[in-house]
């Protein structure tokens, strides 16, 4: 009984937990119960990937009305893959937050914390199993608004101000792409996505429906940070709490590009999208720029933060490389690497925490030598900047063999060569850190350092250790992403 | 025709305000007329024959919305500052959007086509399945509340997530004294009238919360009106005669529980064997079921709505000048 309603609670547990949250009253109480909570919304996760891959497309109707009068869920296995990045990365999270955030934030907002950590989690959940266009943009809402309130509660004053600058993006985005449904609401009558898709042929050459694609696809472009729309992306990434950065790098981002891809593929077709529309060009065009310009400003931060910032904003490019050939195998790769620098990132900037809560920052300028007295925190730094790159062994690798050869398959061999240069431009920003930490003298204040503790490097090594399993072992990574990219290029919702 | 002439004065003014605020670099003066612009809009809204979303605008942008801005106002400075970028980037984006969204009016049905497809889609079965099976003579209610009802407990999640927002930033000290500006306190006529009209707001909150079924209204626009009132008695009055009525720490509690009874809803029937919000099950007849749970979740949304806006409200308060 309680199978079919697994796309439900995949929502309805984080959702009710919110609110309870609040309620806590011991900050204690508030951490163990959204931890809690993660645990239990990731075996809901495993438990609905094994049903979808078993049985197919699951289908929940809200309210029990029937599509398209009510609103429906529809896990697919490019929503599977979605709800296992998100869900993973919140149950690994968790554990480290409390010594983290505990440091970081003052213990009267802790309970605040945790509540808007649920919702910025039921947010993007919501996202990535509703069949239904406006009911995304609701749980977009959601997530956005929780995101700020997290970014916003970084040490320092600056973190407001990145916050802010967020907001007023993210805002604008959010408009978009609500004026984006609106008006293919005012064109078809349906809101559900699998309705849509049915509908919009009929009025897919009306000047109206080009328009709601522009405007959803540039609103998208805001949120998933596709350059040159993401300015607001560094500050938020660097002025916000360690746990933050590392949750919001991980996931808030990858749903952004997972919109895209519903709406892409999903609800105006491949062919108006990539034929019609020729998004597929502007988007490997803008993905080019990303990841060159990015990971050459990437080499000359001194944040280190900032310089993972920029990396993602590169690493974003990637994806959306492969998204825009439109072919399986770069849809694939796409979604390949979606997972595989979810856990990359996530595991840098957990790592990066651990150098927070010890030294109080994570200028490279005041890490000199750090790696003597932190070699767990930084080894796991390494093995996670290796995967970044790309080595073998490491889940980095797999995303980029999978891209190289989809960008071959079609014969843009130039863009396999940017491939190459810009992981060149990822060695010399790691291999920075990688000097300043192994290479230089410690300084006074270093010394008197000792490691991070087990609450912090247990969850960092996890995820270190996920990068090196799935290097390995890719088959299941590459099995989902496979399956959603045929999803998604077939038939649109099958 | 008069119709299409109301129509069109209302645009431009909407169109003159936007201009203005767009000019002006006094906050005060701009905050007045985003005010304005709330209330033009909302009358539009009513010509267009959208009663619920013109109350709801009414309410929000034109009230709570307009006392919060002030309030941010007092707070900080009357002055914008000179802009340190030449406007020229943001021009040509607000030119490029409103060159598209004017391309894209085009090929759009004419208003009130009756074939036009978001009168022959879903819409008509609303019509038609409304009075069967939910019995709820507002059929904006019962697209909100039951078919769309899950969308609209995200859009009162959004409410909370503000409300917790709001508090992560702003804090909340209580008030011990009842400080309040002397000014105010000559103002008779201002107190009198707040006092006679403390009740019949309140009454009228309770009635736009469940007469939603029936006429225009429902638990947003109640809730918002229902803050309002005690909004206004502070202003008049003083927080700290509000804040002895309803502490914050009630309403900490109130923001979580109205949200926890809209998701209650929800559980409570997939524990009756149902979908998540399957109302009709809630009771032996369906139409009951429905409207039961159409009551209830409305309720809900009142709470959490009427809360949120006063735990904003004394975010702002309490903040030092």
């Amino acid at each position: 009984m309680l199978s079919a309603h697994l796309p439900a609670l995949q929502v309805v547990v984080p959702l009710v937990s919110a609110p309870v949250c609040l309620l806590l009253r011991n900050p204690r109480h508030a951490w163990a119960f959204a931890l809690a909570v993660s645990w239990v919304t990731l075996a809901v996760a495993i438990n609905l990937a094994v049903q979808v891959h078993a049985s197919g497309t699951a289908s929940y109707a809200l309210g029990a009305w029937a599509v398209p009068w009510g609103i429906e869920y529809r896990v697919d296995m490019a929503s599977v893959l979605m709800i296992l990045i998100i869900t993973t990365i919140g149950a690994i999270v968790m554990p480290y937050s409390w010594r983290s955030i505990g440091h970081e934030i003052d213990k009267k907002h802790l309970q605040l914390f945790y509540t808007c950590y649920l919702l910025f989690l039921t947010g993007l959940l919501g996202i990535v199993v509703t069949g239904d266009a406006f009911n995304l943009f609701v749980f977009l809402e959601i997530s956005s608004l929780s995101s700020y309130v997290l970014i916003s509660l970084g040490s320092g004053r600056r973190a407001l101000t990145a916050a802010l600058q967020y907001l007023v993006m993210g805002t604008i985005g959010a408009t978009f792409i609500l004026i984006g449904i609106g008006l293919l609401y005012m064109m078809t009558g349906t809101l559900n996505m699998a309705d849509l898709s049915q509908r919009l042929p009929v009025n897919a050459d009306s000047r109206t429906i080009r328009v709601a694609f522009a405007f959803v696809t540039v609103g998208v472009s805001i949120k998933l940070a596709l350059f040159p729309l993401h300015l607001w992306l560094p500050n938020a990434y660097t002025y916000a709490p360690s746990v933050v950065s590392a949750f919001i790098a991980a996931t808030a981002t990858k749903t952004g590009i997972y919109i895209l891809l519903r709406f892409f593929f999903t609800v105006f077709g491949i062919s108006f999208s990539f034929e019609a529309m020729h998004v597929g060009e502007i988007l490997m065009l803008l993905a080019s720029a990303a990841i060159l310009i990015t990971s050459l400003v990437a080499v000359f931060q001194d944040n280190v933060k900032r310089m993972l910032a920029y990396s993602s904003i590169g690493h974003i490019g990637y994806i959306i490389l492969g998204i825009g050939l439109a072919t399986t195998a770069g849809v694939t790769a796409g979604m390949v690497h979606l997972f595989n620098h979810a856990i990359i990132k996530g595991s840098l900037f957990l790592a990066m925490g651990c150098i927070f809560l010890r030294l109080g920052s994570v200028e490279l300028s005041d890490m000199h030598g750090i790696a003597r007295q932190m070699p767990w925190t930084m080894a796991a730094f390494v093995t996670g900047g290796l995967s970044l790159i790309g080595i073998p062994l490491t889940a980095g690798f797999i995303s980029k063999w999978y891209l190289v050869n989809a960008v071959l398959n079609v014969g843009y061999w130039p863009l396999a060569v940017l491939i190459l240069v810009s992981s060149l431009l990822g060695l010399i920003y790691i291999w920075r850190v990688v000097e300043t930490a192994y290479f230089q003298m410690p300084g006074y204040k270093i010394r008197k350092l000792s490691e991070a503790p087990a609450a912090l490097l247990v969850p960092t090594w996890l995820l270190i250790g996920t990068n090196l399993y799935f290097g390995v072992n890719a088959g299941l990574v590459t099995g989902i992403a496979g399956q959603g990219a045929a999803v998604l290029i077939g038939q649109g919702v099958p | 025709m008069e119709e299409h002439l109301i129509n069109n004065v209302l645009l431009g003014l909407l169109m003159m305000t936007g201009f203005a605020i767009a000019r002006m670099r006094s906050l005060l003066a701009v905050t007045m007329l985003t005010s304005i612009y709330s209330l033009l809009s909302a009358s539009l809204f009513v010509v267009l024959d959208a009663v619920d979303v013109a109350l709801t605008e009414a309410a929000i942008g034109a009230g709570i919305s307009t006392i919060l801005l002030l309030a941010t106002v007092a707070r900080t400075t009357d002055e914008e500052k000179a802009p340190r970028h030449t406007p020229l980037l943001p021009l040509f984006v607000v030119v490029a959007t409103g060159a598209a969204l004017i391309y894209g009016t085009l090929d759009m049905p004419h208003y009130g086509d009756p074939m036009a497809p978001i009168h022959l889609h879903v819409a008509p079965t609303y019509l038609h399945v409304t009075p069967e099976e939910i019995g709820v003579p507002n059929v904006v209610t019962s697209v909100l509340a039951s078919f769309r009802g899950y969308d609209t407990l995200g859009e009162v999640t959004v409410i909370f997530t503000a409300g917790a927002g709001v508090l992560a930033l702003l804090g909340y000290r209580t008030r011990r004294r009842n400080s309040q500006n002397p000014e105010i306190r000559k103002m008779v006529v201002l107190r009198v009238i707040t006092k006679l009209f403390f009740p019949l707001i309140l009454l009228f909150a309770l009635y736009v919360q469940f007469h939603g079924d029936y006429g225009p209204g429902g638990g947003f626009q109640a809730g918002v009106i229902f803050a309002t009132g005690f909004i206004l008695y502070a202003l008049a009055y003083g927080i700290g005669n509000v804040q002895r009525i309803i502490p914050y720490g009630k309403l900490r509690i109130m923001m979580a529980a109205g949200l926890l009874i809209y998701i209650g809803v929800g559980i409570e029937s997939m524990l009756l064997g149902g979908k998540f919000l399957e109302y009709r099950i809630l009771a032996d007849d369906p139409v009951t079921g429905q409207q039961l749970g159409i009551m209830l979740i409305e309720l809900g949304v009142g709470i959490t709505v009427a809360a949120v806006i006063l735990i904003i409200y004394y975010g702002f308060v309490s903040r030092k000048h």
